[in-house]
């Protein structure tokens, strides 16, 4: 079937098979940073926007973004390299590999509350899983890096 | 020290936190054929036909191998990463008329397509023949039903093996008179524990994808621990030389040991091998619950004397432990659950330690990150935790009593002396951070709830002592800049990072003059491969002694171009002088590469006859819903004693990390089978593995000491992490509720449950 749509701002046209999820659509125009870690859409590693509305791409037809917004972390480097840098600054990325899930949906959490709570913080992430850092080192990451966007804010 | 033991950014964090395309899946061929696996429904049965030729039909499918294409009757492997002659017996083929566990592989599949594939595995038709399995691992020594009655089964070293027994291993280790000790205590407690198959669940499931080489050779790139096992492994199961044969890794998405086992290699490795085409073989979540290399499942009965002082005098561990179908690391793990959770007790006179590792129709068992000192260590610290509570004394203080001190010689620890220990400074870390003296043991919160602590320590080692190998070399390239070449794997744990600080460091350079080169066997050094608590201990330590014979041959070059003797100058790391001549580092590489004949490169191997232990001391608090029995946990009070840490920001994450793993074992990660054999926890929906909500707060302190034949003084941190919760998890929830759990995990029906029968009881 015939999709197209707009992916990190660039629009794409595609012959896909209707059961192809979001995921797999992605991955096969290049954006490698969202990753499949189930099949039951528990680990958040699959994270991206559609119409900057983070959803478990691994559980959304790919159709069912036509004539929509996808933005994965391709799309957001600039911030990606500038709150990543506090979590590598904890060592807390440990093997990366649910890294651009959490990026995605810490970035979404941003936008939509500048200024959480530690519980909050939890709450909104409680669906990204790491299994290398026990969450600490990303906890204070995070906290240091709104921190340093609260003192840097106009 | 400029870089060691700074908390230094790991060279590839930002790659990683921007995700950029580093993984397996991110760099396999598009053009790949896709391998895929079709399973067994039966724990045990052998394939009496296999019919595939409606399935090969199918557009787009390339092959379909049966066990039809392998030699039944050719020699066996083990998948178990472990240095040769594997300890492990040989028990599997690449693909076995024998199948031994549900899901268990039967045949494999390539097309060009996944669609192709996943059509094709719908379409072969399998005759078996169901055969009665081995379901309970208390009835499969001299069961009459055999999971390996073949002939061909083979055990490399004396381990105690024998398949006619269904015997992976056996052993009996005794130390002194254990039962005339034991006679004369003041007290003897006999309490037996049991921990399950937990999985290491990393991120990353298993997966690999291989290619044909320029030179005709088969170049497998794997999400992988091992790459020299690797190699040796395919290539034996493959029945093809070592030297057509080449194992790289990518980054690796988390490891925890479960990739220490050839899981997902070999099917890809056949298929391409076979066909001359590159192909992939991407694990699903549910086959890396299902068929992989979990911990094994160990019921460990613990015989403990004491005095009432509370000296504990002699200890006798039996452990029964299921290797399920095959027996990667069986003979090994069962080792670590006596000789790493008795020597805490430095005071025992006398100790026995025997065991019995039997094959099940389960999946087979391998390494996870504590590798059987974890199930020792909830035996052994749970007893002494009863122990405590029956003598009325402090957790804390009958620890202090029996601990080892540095000098002290252990004779449970195969007879090594303790040269570095700050394991009395972590009991009181601890004590302090987890607010022991004001919250010990319980309080009422006035709501329903209860709020209670409990302790445990956990012991390690650092490498394979006499086995383990590591490796380093190093190399001067143009203007100066460094590379190193390792065989150790960085899944995470920021050892191509660490590395290059220890180099660094004797190098006197910044890290940004050095580049990390990672796990190929046609150009890495020979390294055992990062597990068994080894990559910064031994590989660290072979990184320290090449730098410094690189540091010679530099000076040795230089003091060539200043043309004075090589014993006459310095090298300050920018520049090697002599008086008030000197030649800079780039202009010795320059000058390396024009008319030389002095190579400026080194390579070292190092192996430890010690395998030095790192200590933790753990205490959890947590606080009981007595209604619902839901546990919830508040805080986690940790202290490491790694030697130096190398990065403290590392070292203290891969504790945070360990931590939670241990924390999951200990509340919410089950593995159940179905009185047919299929194991109930296939997805990360059943298997519960923590969140972030489930964490609550995890404090860790590092209390270093110096390990003096470690690198700058490092000891291991990767697996004694894991230990502590536990035990300290388990009797946190004694003291709350009164009841002692000694099956993990201790789920919420159980609490409620145990309520009601002490209640029913009472009456």
């Amino acid at each position: 079937m015939n999709l197209s749509l707009t992916l990190n701002g660039k629009l794409i046209q595609d012959d896909i098979p209707a059961d192809m999820v979001l995921l797999d659509f992605v991955r096969r125009h290049g954006c490698y940073s969202a990753k499949r870690g189930c099949e039951t859409a528990n680990c958040g590693l699959c994270t991206v926007f559609l119409d900057d509305v983070p959803v478990l791409s691994c559980s959304v037809l790919a159709l069912r973004a036509a004539g929509r917004k996808v933005t994965t972390l391709e799309g957001l480097q600039e911030e990606a390299a500038e709150f990543g840098a506090f979590i590598a600054d904890q060592g807390a990325e440990q093997c990366g590999f649910c890294n651009p899930g959490l990026m995605m949906n810490a970035i979404a959490l941003f936008r939509e509350n500048p200024d959480p709570t530690e519980d909050e913080i939890k709450a909104y992430l409680a669906g990204n899983l790491c299994r290398c850092s026990g969450y600490e080192g990303q906890l204070r990451g995070i906290q240091a890096y709104l921190a340093w966007k609260k003192e840097n804010r106009p | 020290m400029k870089t060691v033991s700074q908390p230094i950014r790991k060279l590839d964090a930002m790659q990683l936190v921007t995700g950029q395309p580093v993984f397996l899946d991110d760099i396999a061929p598009k053009d790949c054929l896709v391998v895929k696996l079709l399973r067994s429904p039966h724990a045990n049965a052998l394939v009496e036909s296999i019919q595939t030729e409606t399935a090969k039909k199918v557009p787009g499918i390339v092959a379909i191998y049966t066990f039809e294409d392998v030699d039944q009757a050719g020699p066996r492997f083990t998948c178990a990463g472990q240095t040769f002659p594997e300890p492990s017996p040989q028990d599997r083929l690449v693909l076995d008329r024998h199948v031994r566990f549900v899901g268990d592989v039967v045949a494999i599949v390539a097309g060009e397509t996944e669609a192709a594939v996943d059509k094709a595995l719908k379409l072969i038709k399998v005759n078996y023949q169901v055969l009665e399995a081995v379901l309970d691992f208390h009835t499969a020594k001299d069961n009459p039903v055999l999971v390996h009655p073949e002939d061909n089964w083979e055990a490399l070293c004396p381990v105690g093996a024998d398949n006619k027994r269904n015997l992976c291993a056996c052993g009996d280790d005794r130390y002194g008179d254990v039962e005339g000790v034991l006679s004369a205590c003041d007290i003897v407690l006999e309490r037996t524990y049991h921990t399950k198959a937990c999985q290491q669940a990393m991120m990353e499931t298993f997966r690999t994808y291989c290619t044909i080489d320029t030179y005709g050779r088969l170049h497998i790139i794997s999400s992988t621990q091992i790459v020299f096992h690797c190699r040796r492994i395919v290539a034996k199961a493959l029945g093809i030389p070592k030297s057509m044969v080449r194992v790289t890794k990518p980054r690796i998405g988390g490891g925890f040991g479960a990739k220490q086992t050839v899981v997902s290699e070999l099917y890809p490795a056949f298929v391409t091998w076979k066909t001359k085409r590159p192909s992939k073989l991407i694990f699903s979540r549910e086959e890396s619950q299902i068929a992989s290399s979990p911990r094994h499942e160990m019921e460990i009965t613990v015989r403990l004397g004491a005095t009432k002082e509370g000296i504990v005098k002699a200890i006798d561990l039996y452990t029964l432990s299921n290797t399920g179908a095959y027996g990667e690391h069986g003979p090994t793990t069962v080792g670590l659950s006596g000789h790493k959770s008795i020597p805490l007790y430095g005071k025992a006179e006398a100790f026995r330690f025997h065991y019995d590792v039997v094959y099940t129709n389960e999946m087979s068992a391998g390494a996870y990150r504590g590798y059987g000192a974890t199930q020792g260590l909830f035996a052994v610290e749970s007893t002494v935790n009863e122990l405590a509570d029956l003598l009325h004394m402090d957790p804390f203080a009958i620890r202090k009593k029996n601990i080892p001190h540095e000098g002290d010689q252990m004779p449970a620890y195969y007879g090594e002396t303790l040269n570095s220990s700050t394991l009395e400074a972590c009991l009181d870390k601890v004590k302090e951070m987890s607010g022991w003296d004001e919250k010990f043991p319980v309080k009422d919160m006035g709501n329903g709830k209860v709020r209670a602590l409990g302790m445990g320590m956990a012991m390690q080692g650092s490498g394979i002592s006499g086995v383990d190998v590591g490796s380093a070399s190093l190399k001067l390239n143009d203007e100066g800049f460094y590379t190193l070449r390792i065989a150790a794997a960085d899944m995470g744990t920021g050892c191509d990072t660490t590395l290059a600080q220890v180099a660094c460091e004797v190098l006197d350079c910044p890290m940004d003059q050095i580049v990390v080169l990672g796990a190929d066997t046609d150009a890495s050094p020979y390294d055992s491969g990062s597990y068994a608590s080894s990559t910064a201990y031994v590989t660290g330590k072979a990184t320290e002694q090449c730098a410094l014979a690189l540091r010679e041959k530099i000076c040795a070059l230089g003091a060539q171009k200043l043309g004075v003797s090589a014993e006459d100058v310095t090298f300050d790391g920018k520049a090697v002088s002599c008086g008030d001549q000197s030649i800079s580092l780039a202009d010795i590489a320059t000058a390396s590469m024009c008319g030389n004949n002095i190579a400026l490169e080194a390579t070292y191997s190092h192996s430890s006859p010690v395998s030095p232990p790192p200590f933790m001391v753990g205490a959890a608090e947590v606080e009981v819903d007595l209604q619902t029995g839901e546990c919830t946990l508040i805080h986690y009070s940790a202290a490491v004693d790694c030697g130096t840490p190398l990065n403290p920001n590392l070292a203290r994450v891969q504790a945070e990390g360990g931590l939670l793993q241990g924390i999951g074992m200990a509340l919410f990660e089950n593995i159940t089978y179905t009185p047919q054999g299929r194991m109930m926890e296939n997805s990360l929906m059943q298997y519960k593995i923590p969140s972030r909500l489930d964490s609550g707060r995890i404090d860790v302190a590092i209390v270093p000491s110096f390990e003096p034949t470690g690198p700058f003084g490092a000891k291991s941190i990767g697996e004694v992490v894991i230990n502590t919760p536990l035990p300290a998890i388990a009797d946190a929830v004694y003291h709350a509720t009164g009841l002692r759990f000694r099956t993990l995990p201790i789920t919420p029906e159980d609490i409620v449950l145990g309520r009601l029968n002490t209640k029913e009881n009472a009456h």
